[in-house]
């Protein structure tokens, strides 16, 4: 094992896993407890890194993970707006606004394509600076993401047990009940969809902010990599409660990371990734469904076995 | 408490699916009345607890509860003050939600504040949710941490009755919220429902396809054909009636047999 991974990869595969994990987060919001497919995402997460990469440059790399989560609430309550007050369904509103998105990005970039940040601070370059020397000099990077989305677990898991949190887990999982005990389902819809697009805007602005750079191609297959993630996690971690499950979810994403650097190690080209990916994804959907399958006929053939066994018993006697 | 005043709603006006669904409706109903309601299929039973619920608006006429017109008011609104029990048990409750949080949502209507969104579940009112399934008598008060989606069907009606009736609603609506229960659990949450709605003096309508449930629960039953009601029982008159009087009174007034199996067979 230590031929094909080394120290740094596993280093960098965790600080891009939970970079990632906080979009993974977004979805759970969205695609599992909200039960919408929020396809926005991968514009909004550009979008993140746009905003966030602009205020670095103007230098408030601080302020710019602020600046990023506002976006990101004004993209997912434009995605919400769409489809609770225009009537668009929910698909085709993520759609319009991704669409949107593209030109909105570019804007914000100044009518560029990317946006490079080398020259000035970033929250990793501030946080160098005022740790004092130690053993994490060289971890600082994977300490500070980590920090981050530890404490945007826990910040979720706390307000998805608030009364808010229960009306919005609810508004997902039985509109019926929800209408008939005087909760409001648009706008549970808007305030979950607000949040998840904060959580996806803050990782584009910290991913910018971590590799010093923003594109406007960034964010996609955005989508499938988090839902690849979310759905890892879920199958790790099964049933439980709320902290179990994101604590799942970031697992989940770190675990993606370490697949996609084993297939970076084992030299497959930087052009094929996506597929890499797309097929990760696809095993990572299939797994449980496989897993009970085969559950199933295990337990069929031994049934089987077992009659033909009584059968013949019977015969010899 | 409830006035319904010449309420009409056709469905899919101008087409050829178009299908008057309530027709000049009128009903009033007394603080503390509790009417049974019968009706063969597309009576129009359902369609008068929606419009009652705010599901779709009225075409005509108006809606008053409890003095106060919520003809226009928006669903999320007026459930605020409403108990509505489907026939689905699966409707009342949200499965991959525990018991607890479950009975905190049904709770949240009685949270008038704004800062009440970010409050969470406190000791006091898991104390007060534990006492209330321990009523139920189902040995559900032990499995609060569960999700609601591992209880039978049975539990998880006396638990939506429950949760309908936490805050006292100003009028409890069943719409048939045993006949989906095996016969036994059916008597227990009916016992319960009976029971609940005599100690704390709730206004309640319920549909029902059992005669003798029409004629024996409650104070008042009413009669629904064709979107309207055509029979309106009460009093004296009521206790006197039988099973086959009301089906006899039913020929009558809608000038046809019922239609229905599930009643025929349930005399």
């Amino acid at each position: 094992m230590s031929t094909i991974f080394s120290l740094s990869i596993l280093q960098s595969a965790l600080e891009l896993g939970c970079i990632y994990a906080l979009v993974a987060l977004a979805l759970f919001l969205s695609f599992s407890i909200l039960n919408i497919a929020d396809l926005s995402t991968d514009g909004c997460f550009t979008l993140g890194c746009a905003v966030g990469a602009m205020v670095t440059l103007s230098g408030h790399p601080v302020l710019a993970l602020f600046a990023a989560m506002g976006a990101g609430v004004c993209s997912g309550f434009v995605t919400a707006f769409l489809q609770t007050r225009m009537g668009v369904p929910s698909i085709l509103a993520g759609i319009i606004v991704n669409t949107g998105l593209y030109t909105v990005n570019i804007a914000v970039m100044g009518f560029s394509s990317n946006v490079n940040l080398f020259a000035c601070d970033t929250v990793f370059s501030l946080a160098k600076e005022k740790l004092p020397y130690g053993w994490y000099e060289d971890w600082y990077k994977l300490l500070i993401t980590l920090a981050i989305v530890m404490v945007i677990g826990v910040i979720l898991s706390l307000f998805l047990n608030t009364r808010l949190g229960l009306s919005i887990r609810a508004t997902g999982d039985n509109e019926h009940m929800v209408r008939a005990s005087s909760i409001n389902p648009l706008f549970m819809i808007t305030v979950g969809l607000c949040v998840a697009n904060a959580l996806t805007a803050l990782s584009g602005a910290i991913l910018g902010q971590y590799q010093k750079s923003c594109d406007i191609n960034l964010g996609t297959g955005m989508v499938t990599i988090a839902l690849a993630s979310l759905i890892i996690g879920e199958t790790l971690v099964g049933k439980g409660s709320m902290f179990k499950k994101i604590t799942g979810v970031i697992l989940g994403s770190c675990l993606y990371r370490f697949i996609v650097a084993l297939a970076l190690r084992l030299n497959v080209p930087a052009e094929a990734l996506k597929l890499v990916s797309a097929v990760i994804v696809a095993i990572a959907i299939s797994f449980p469904y496989l897993r009970e399958k085969s559950a199933f006929y295990r337990q069929r053939n031994r049934n089987r076995n077992a009659c033909r066994k009584e059968e013949s018993a019977n015969v010899s006697h | 408490m409830l006035v319904i005043d010449s309420v009409s709603k056709t469905f899919n006006p101008g087409t050829v699916n178009e299908k008057k669904a309530l027709d000049q409706v009128n009903l009033a109903l007394e603080d503390g009345d509790f009417a049974t309601i019968v009706g063969s299929n597309g009576a129009g039973k359902s369609t008068l607890f929606n419009a009652i619920t705010g599901n779709f608006f009225v075409d005509e006429g108006r809606i008053v509860l409890g003095g106060e017109d919520i003809t226009y008011c928006k669903e999320h609104v007026r459930s605020k003050v409403i108990g509505h029990l489907f026939q689905d048990p699966l409707k009342g409750t949200a499965p991959h939600m525990t018991i607890e949080e479950n009975m905190a949502l049904a709770y949240l209507r009685a949270a008038t504040k704004r800062h009440a969104y970010f409050s969470r579940i406190s000791a006091k009112e898991k104390k007060k949710f534990r006492e209330q399934l321990a009523l139920l008598d189902m040995g559900l008060k032990d499995r609060m941490k569960q999700p609601v989606g591992l209880l039978s069907g049975g539990q998880r009606q006396a638990l939506t009755l429950l949760m309908a009736t936490m805050v006292t609603p100003r009028i409890l609506l069943l719409d048939e919220h045993t006949a989906a229960l095996d016969p036994a659990t059916a008597d227990k949450v009916l016992a319960l429902t009976e029971k609940i709605i005599s100690d704390r003096h709730i206004t309640c309508l319920m549909v029902t396809h059992n005669m003798h449930q029409a004629l024996s629960l409650g104070n008042r039953t009413l009669m629904m054909d064709g979107g309207r009601i055509v029979f309106d029982v009460s009093g004296k008159a009521r206790e006197k009636l039988t099973v086959d009087d009301l089906l006899e009174q039913f020929k009558m007034r809608a000038g046809k047999q019922l239609d229905n199996d599930r009643i025929l067979l349930s005399k």
